[in-house]
């Protein structure tokens, strides 16, 4: 059921918060090297980066940065969200981003997993948003829908995201990581399921994967943490940019599917000391979930780009009194808009309901 | 963390309820896991056939002349010659928690070849809350070796009580008439190691195959409706079950879960007899489907009941023209909330409903 896609279909971007990434990229070589791969070097980034040879690439840092958006916006692309600027220059149909402190895993029978070809698939088979699947991904080789399953929901909907998950160093909050200390995630989990519409879930910018020009302009660089820094527990931007695409999803009757691949991510920083450092951010989740829950886009907004904007409009009026950092996410929205529209939008084209 | 503590065996507060027309030689290999359990075994079909109960289970029967003698003229709300009939067992049980399982299940194993015990993993799900307000990407959080995932607000990482625990099946799957026809050699072999609460406002196809649930809390909305003799319907009663069930549940607070436990389903049934049963309700379920997920609870549902007997009267209002059987079954509905309130008077168990939870 899946469409057969071209390689040249395809942007790996990743966003270098370090400067040597000769083991990252020699270990990815298996599934990256057939790709095009955009590398944005995070503009605080003061080292060389380091990248092997045999790769088709194109490296951004803050020069291309500041040239393109100008310096007064480039803000927005600092630490963990210069990943975005790959996503705006991007010309490709489908975008597969993964941090630069994850490796590919294995599965439980000790084969290679690539992570790559199983985003492809999930993106370019349907999802199915609209009632659950007991037996989970009904498109997957030896599994179906079950009894019960209307037919006339069985044809799916578009999958315009697909995330991610993490063997090893799983996406744990600084608090839980911190108490629980040794724990690594050793479970692998074989399913790939729709998340179903109406629902949130909390998507890690790990390793993810989505259709831009289905929604592209949907994945804004907007929630930055006044102790924002460059471990993942010390950001929300993630959490933050994931809850607008489910919102605009449901809108617009996209799917987003969760499962399916494992990355294995490496050991790294210490979960007290980015607790010290920033806990801002799961203090502000109080907030954030209730505000996206009851958010409601009017059936006037058709495309990617106004239903981000009446979201912008909705953090600035509901939450934007409540902290600066959310005034600030709303400008940064409206901003992004306008630069996907400047500069991002030769390809990409807005999903129509 | 510290050690795990074991599982509760919950063996005076669980009962284990079969619906049979053969005979239950399964329940030899489920004698490890199953000998410490009161079963109560449904009788369907003929009455005058003798079931023969292996050895050493405590257990009390019950054929249609029994169900006829304790309901009276309220028996009409059992099915007869269908499975749909186990929910009578229900009904009679007097424990907190039921787990109700087909007599082609047998004991499945993990993928290291270890015998897993279903019915201890459904109480773990059964006695660990539910998180059904927002979707954790790892899963079950109060699994060992998981927990919730960064940006999951802690007001949230309570959960809720779980009303509901649906397993899966390895080998035969659940699958529907024509895609048994399409697919008669397909197995699932897929041992998908997870457990996992159904997001509140999203409805599943529910199967009675391998299910267990708090019956102090959920029992009265395990109505299996109107199937088989008589009937023009079948292999619909565990899914009607379950869409009542799941609309209760988002409106009452509660949680429903599903993945683990697998069983190991041995028996494909006939897809023509199947298709025969199934065939209208291809048709209604398109009908059903949004139904349920535009059914609204008023607040003053506060109990099972109250939001059970306020269902079918919207059944009647609006399915009522779909087809008469509609009418019917919500006279069964009925029927059946006066029954179960007639064989368990100690009173009914109120929700609390969190603010502003109505639909």
């Amino acid at each position: 059921m899946s469409l057969a896609i071209k390689d040249d279909e395809v942007d790996i971007v990743i966003g270098a918060l370090r400067s040597d990434l000769t083991t990252f990229m020699n270990e990815w070589r298996p599934m990256f090297s057939r790709f095009h791969l955009i590398i944005v070097k995070d503009p605080d980034l003061k080292e060389e980066l380091k990248i092997p040879e045999g790769f088709n690439l194109d490296v951004y840092g803050k020069p291309e940065i500041d040239q393109v958006v100008g310096s007064s916006t480039s803000i927005l692309f600092s630490g963990y969200s210069c990943r975005y600027f790959g996503y705006l220059v991007s010309r490709k149909k489908y975008i597969i981003s993964v941090d630069d402190d994850c490796l590919p895993a294995r599965d439980p029978k000790g084969f290679l997993v690539d992570a790559v070809a199983q985003h492809i698939s999930n993106l370019t088979n349907p999802a199915t948003p609209f009632f659950f699947n007991t037996l989970y991904d009904p498109y997957a080789e030896g599994a179906d829908f079950v009894r019960g399953y209307p037919f006339s929901l069985r044809g799916g909907v578009k999958c315009a995201l697909s995330c991610g998950l993490w063997l090893n160093l799983a996406d744990h909050d600084a608090p839980t990581q911190a108490l629980k200390a040794r724990q690594r995630n050793s479970r692998y989990v074989d399913a790939v399921m729709t998340v179903p519409a109406g629902s949130l879930i909390p998507i890690s910018g790990i390793n993810i994967a989505f259709e831009r020009e289905a929604v592209g302009p949907a994945l804004v660089p907007a929630l930055k943490l006044a102790g924002e820094g460059k471990c993942r527990w010390e950001t929300m931007e993630d959490i933050w940019s994931g809850l607008c695409v489910k919102v605009v999803c449901d809108h617009l009757g996209l799917g987003v599917k969760t499962g399916l691949p494992y990355i294995w991510r490496t050991d790294r920083g210490d979960p007290i000391a980015s607790l010290k450092k920033e806990w801002e951010g799961v203090k502000l989740m109080e907030e954030v979930i209730p505000f996206f829950q009851s958010v409601r886009l009017p059936r006037e907004a058709t495309t990617v780009e106004e239903c981000i904007v009446e979201v912008a409009n909705a953090v600035k009026e509901r939450l934007g009194s409540m902290d600066p950092v959310f005034a600030r996410a709303a400008k940064a929205m409206l901003d992004w808009i306008k630069l996907w529209q400047s500069v991002g939008s030769s390809s990409s084209r807005s999903s129509a309901v | 963390m510290a050690t795990v503590s074991p599982t509760p065996l919950l063996k005076d507060e669980l009962d284990i309820v079969i619906p049979t027309i053969r005979n239950l030689d399964f329940l030899e290999m489920w004698r490890p896991f199953f000998q410490p359990y009161h079963l109560i075994i449904v009788q369907d079909g003929d009455p005058t056939k003798t079931i023969k109960v292996p050895e050493g289970f405590d257990y009390e029967l019950y054929n249609r002349n029994d169900i006829n003698r304790i309901l009276g003229p309220k028996a009409s709300c059992i099915s007869f010659k269908d499975s749909a009939c186990r929910c009578f067992g229900y009904m009679v049980s007097k424990k907190k928690y039921i787990y109700t399982i087909d007599d082609d299940c047998f004991v499945a194993k993990d993928p290291s070849g270890k015998d897993i015990n279903a019915l201890e993993q459904h109480i773990q799900n059964l006695l660990s809350p539910s998180t059904p307000f927002f979707f954790n990407t790892l899963y079950d959080p109060y699994r060992s070796g998981a927990d919730f995932v960064r940006g999951y607000p802690f007001s949230l990482r309570e959960g809720v009580p779980t009303a509901v625990s649906h397993g899966l099946w390895l080998n035969i799957p659940d699958y529907d008439a024509p895609t048994q026809l399409v697919k008669p050699l397909e197995r699932n072999t897929r041992y998908v190691d997870a457990i996992m609460t159904i997001p509140k406002g999203t409805l599943f196809p529910m199967c009675g195959m391998n299910l267990a649930f708090n019956r102090e809390l959920i029992g009265p909305a395990m109505y299996f409706g109107l199937m088989g003799d008589g009937q023009p319907i079948g292999r619909y009663d565990d899914m009607w079950a379950g869409w009542c069930t799941k609309v209760i549940c988002d409106h009452l607070g509660w949680g429903v879960k599903t993945g683990l436990p697998y069983i190991w389903h041995s028996k494909a049934s006939n897809p023509f007899v199947n298709l025969k049963k199934e065939y209208k309700g291809i048709y209604w379920q398109e009908e059903l489907i949004p139904f349920f997920q535009s059914v609204a609870l008023p607040k003053d549902c506060t109990t099972v009941q109250k939001c059970y007997i306020e269902i079918s009267k919207q059944v009647k209002a609006k399915l009522g023209k779909v087809d008469d059987y509609f009418n019917k079954l919500a006279d069964a509905m009925v029927t059946w909330i006066e029954a179960w309130d007639e064989l368990n008077p100690s009173g009914d168990i109120s929700a609390k409903i969190p603010n502003g939870a109505s639909k």
